[in-house]
């Protein structure tokens, strides 16, 4: 055995996580993983609570992507409570979910991941980041502070709290958009979806093209895929069932209460984050990068490989696009954030059109809702992969029982997949610097991984460090984000 | 020009999106400020950028205030509270969980033993299976809010924090001025209607329906709690309320016609927000023994601090 490295923490991703990699007396890779190194306990401290305080106590799992959870919960408990919420209550969670999602998305192109495209990945690192780019490029950096903070201050109109919002309530939603309030919101959509329409164009002519090569290589693993599709097959963020597609196309749809058929959780020693897999396909867990098994993804690239067609025009054009350029399903890791811009267009397009639609002023918002003994399953799409809340409670509403399987903890064996393609492809005979650690890197950021959403079970923290070990083990050289 | 370091610990990262939300102010702060360590938005390393340094002394570099949120929950988060605190003159506690435990903090009702048995061994989609322990740094027995494991100069808390507090803390920072909150409560700064007394025929409820408002006129919307709702506002820090462009300044919560959960933490860092929303409860004409769940309710911010604590085991554990 050569020398171990650990990268650690990784960085521009949401929460800590550490990457190991292994190599030979030559220098070259024998095995790479991620490790979460956290953990919180959310399933735990969920028993014993008044269910429909769930919506404003699991949206701490994370602050990213807080309305997901938010609303996942508030869906578990419309089923707790067997319950269907008013047309505008329903509406106007939708309405929060696609303003969160451009919000995010703009978030993690631009703040996080973008800055490995717009800089370069061999960028020195006091500049391959959001403020070099903004200093490189101060009338984007404007532009791209505006419009995500757009999205900040569209919830805050819509709901009074952007972040761990509350008016998602059990049977829908318990502030009425007023019509001055709908006006003023629109404007801001308008301009969003504007800016989403620049990101797409923007990147496609002056980013991708550059790094098409590493696009088509870096971080590559072959998968099957799993998101939410309507009954017809359209892409949906916010409600329908759960397509699990293999690697050959083929796929299986059922409704959320049934995931228990397909899902599995397996537990490795190394990782308090724990590995789903597809046990449905009846082949077991494996992560060997020529021969996986039951390894499936989610997030932006699995929703647009999984989906017939998007409910949105423009998106729909550039999913025709994207389809003829790379096939479906689409493999390349690195289109996770080509699959990210189509979807902040169609969210900007689909907030925008919820915002025209007369309903969403009523003031039907809520049904009240009473106390009893039932199981309730809900799902979203977060914008890292399919959300799934699993409450049971007694009579008198308060919680026995609390499963979560959340979005980045479905990646968590392709992450690890594709660290180990990257870094074995670009370590080789112990040759590597601080730009070839960031291009394995890169290959996680693509999943824009969300490690305290991972680790709401344990606390948090995948920290990625990178260890040089010599042949007796001795630590001679580490780093970490 | 002022050196910022920002470390995240036990965080959902809700904190470091508050800092984005100042929006284009933060712009103009920009200039002044040198961010010399992020992890959230830049590549600096602990160990140096190519991994030569010592792996046991996490480097931060120095700076003149550092900002930690998240509480504390594992070995290695004490180290780096400990390295930030070396590098940093000033240091900030933002949020709720770097202040008072958070909601994570909840996790201190319970043992370790009985959170690993939940994950691992009784989730049903998951394969039974032992704790995983391989390389892994180990939980410490509790999560501790960050002032008990190193000294904090400045608190700005919040479930997340207003990211005005975050201009004004750094604006007072940087013109070398003291920064504290006001000690008033959510309820000083609320604009519902109140008598004081609970209303007529009302008993404590779970929000399972909507609260009476009306939509255009605060003035003609009775105070929640007195409605009946349990709002903890009164034993609440005030400071969550943002201004709007018509220049009202509703508490967030409330905005979304809910309730004060407590986020902010008590008015006074001495208080014990449950013992104390208990006693205004009955000045009000409540029996604050109606609360279902009382103390992971009334604590649900603050459970650091050996606010929160173990419980007695439930039936057939």
């Amino acid at each position: 055995m050569g020398k171990t490295l650990t990268i650690a923490p990784v960085s521009r991703l949401e929460g800590h996580a550490k990457v190991t990699i292994d190599l030979d007396d030559a220098g070259n890779v024998v095995d790479a993983r991620m490790q979460t190194v956290e953990l919180r306990g959310f399933e735990r401290f969920a028993i014993g609570r008044p269910v429909e305080e769930m919506p404003r106590i699991t949206t701490s799992i994370c602050g990213v992507c807080p309305w997901s959870h938010h609303l996942a919960s508030a869906k578990t408990n419309d089923a707790v409570f067997g319950v269907t919420p008013p047309p505008a209550g329903t509406k106007l969670r939708e309405l929060c979910n696609s303003i969160a999602f451009t919000e995010e998305h703009i978030l993690h192109f631009f703040f996080l991941a973008g800055a490995d495209f717009v800089m370069g990945p061999d960028a020195e690192y006091p500049v391959r980041n959001v403020i070099g780019i903004a200093q490189a490029n101060p009338d984007i950096g404007k532009k791209v502070v505006r419009n995500r903070h757009l999205g900040a201050k569209m919830l805050n109109i819509v709901s009074g709290k952007t972040i761990h919002p509350v008016t998602a309530v059990p049977g829908g939603f318990s502030k009425p958009l007023k019509e001055a309030e709908r006006q003023k919101v629109l404007a801001m959509a308008e301009e969003v979806l504007e800016f989403a329409k620049f990101s797409m164009s923007f990147a496609k002519e002056n980013l991708f093209p550059k790094y098409l090569d590493v696009v088509k290589t870096l971080g590559v693993i072959n998968t099957g895929f799993m998101g939410t599709v309507k009954d017809d097959g359209t892409f949906d963020c916010y409600d329908g069932k759960i397509r699990l597609m293999k690697p050959d196309g083929s796929h299986t749809d059922f409704a959320y209460d049934q995931y228990l058929d397909h899902i599995s959780e397996n537990v490795l020693p190394w990782s308090y984050m724990k590995f789903p897999y597809a046990k449905s396909w009846g082949e077991g867990f494996d992560m060997n990068l020529d021969a996986p098994k039951g390894i499936y993804r989610t997030n932006t690239l699995a929703r647009l490989n999984v989906c017939d067609k998007m409910s949105t025009p423009l998106a729909q054009a550039e999913l025709e696009e994207f389809r003829k350029e790379f096939g479906r399903p689409a493999q390349a890791t690195l289109l996770y954030n080509w699959a990210r811009l189509i979807e902040l267009l169609h969210h900007a397009e689909n907030a925008v059109r919820l915002l025209n639609d007369p309903e969403i002023t009523s003031k039907e918002t809520r049904v009240p809702v009473t106390p009893r003994a039932a199981r309730g399953v809900g799902c979203t799409e977060a914008p890292r992969g399919t959300l799934i809340h699993d409450y049971t409670t007694d009579e008198k509403g308060m919680i026995t029982k609390c499963n979560l399987i959340v979005g980045t903890t479905h990646n968590n064996a392709p992450i690890n997949m594709s660290v180990k393609q990257a870094a074995t492809s670009l370590i080789q005979n112990g040759q590597y610097d601080e730009g070839i650690l960031n291009k394995v890197e890169m290959a996680i950021r693509a999943y824009d991984p969300c490690l305290s959403c991972a680790t709401h079970n344990l606390d948090g923290t995948i920290a990625v460090s990178l260890e040089i070990k010599d042949a007796d083990g001795n630590v001679i050289a580490s780093m970490r984000n | 020009m002022v050196k910022v370091a920002e470390e995240w610990l036990n965080i959902c990262g809700g904190c470091e999106v508050t800092i984005l939300d100042i929006g284009e102010p933060l712009l103009d702060l920009l200039p002044s400020l040198e961010f010399v360590h992020i992890p959230v938005l830049m590549d600096h390393k602990y160990h140096g950028q190519t991994g030569e340094g010592d792996p046991n002394v996490i480097e931060i570099p120095e700076a003149d205030v550092g900002i930690i949120s998240g509480g504390v929950r594992n070995e290695k988060e004490k180290h780096v509270a400990e390295a930030m605190r070396k590098s940093c003159k000033t240091l900030i506690a933002l949020g709720a969980c770097a202040c008072n435990g958070g909601i994570p903090a909840m996790a201190n009702m319970d043992t370790l033993q009985d959170l690993y048995s939940t994950v691992y061994k009784e989730s049903e989609s998951t394969e039974v299976s032992e704790t995983p322990a391989e390389n892994l740094p180990p939980l410490l027995d509790r999560v501790y809010a960050v002032d008990e494991v190193v000294p904090v100069d400045i608190y700005i808390p919040g479930c997340p924090t207003n990211p005005a507090l975050i201009v004004q803390a750094i604006t007072a920072l940087l013109e070398g001025k003291p920064f504290e909150l006001p000690e008033k409560s959510v309820c000083d700064t609320c604009p519902t209607k109140r008598e004081k007394k609970a209303a007529e025929g009302a008993a404590i409820k779970r929000p399972l329906d909507s609260v009476d408002y009306d939509e255009n006129d605060w003035e003609n919307t009775r105070c929640f709690m007195e409605q009946g709702i349990l709002c903890q506002g009164p034993v609440t820090l005030a400071g969550c309320a943002e201004k709007d462009e018509d220049g009202t300044e509703v508490p967030r919560c409330v905005k979304g016609y809910m309730p004060c959960r407590g986020c902010f933490g008590p008015v006074r860092k001495e208080d014990n927000p449950m013992v104390s929303m208990m006693g205004a409860l009955s000045s009000i004409g409540f029996n604050a023994r109606d609360i279902e769940d009382r103390k992971a309710t009334l604590s649900r911010y603050v459970g650091a601090h050996n606010k929160l604590r173990p419980m007695p085991k439930r039936p057939g554990e």
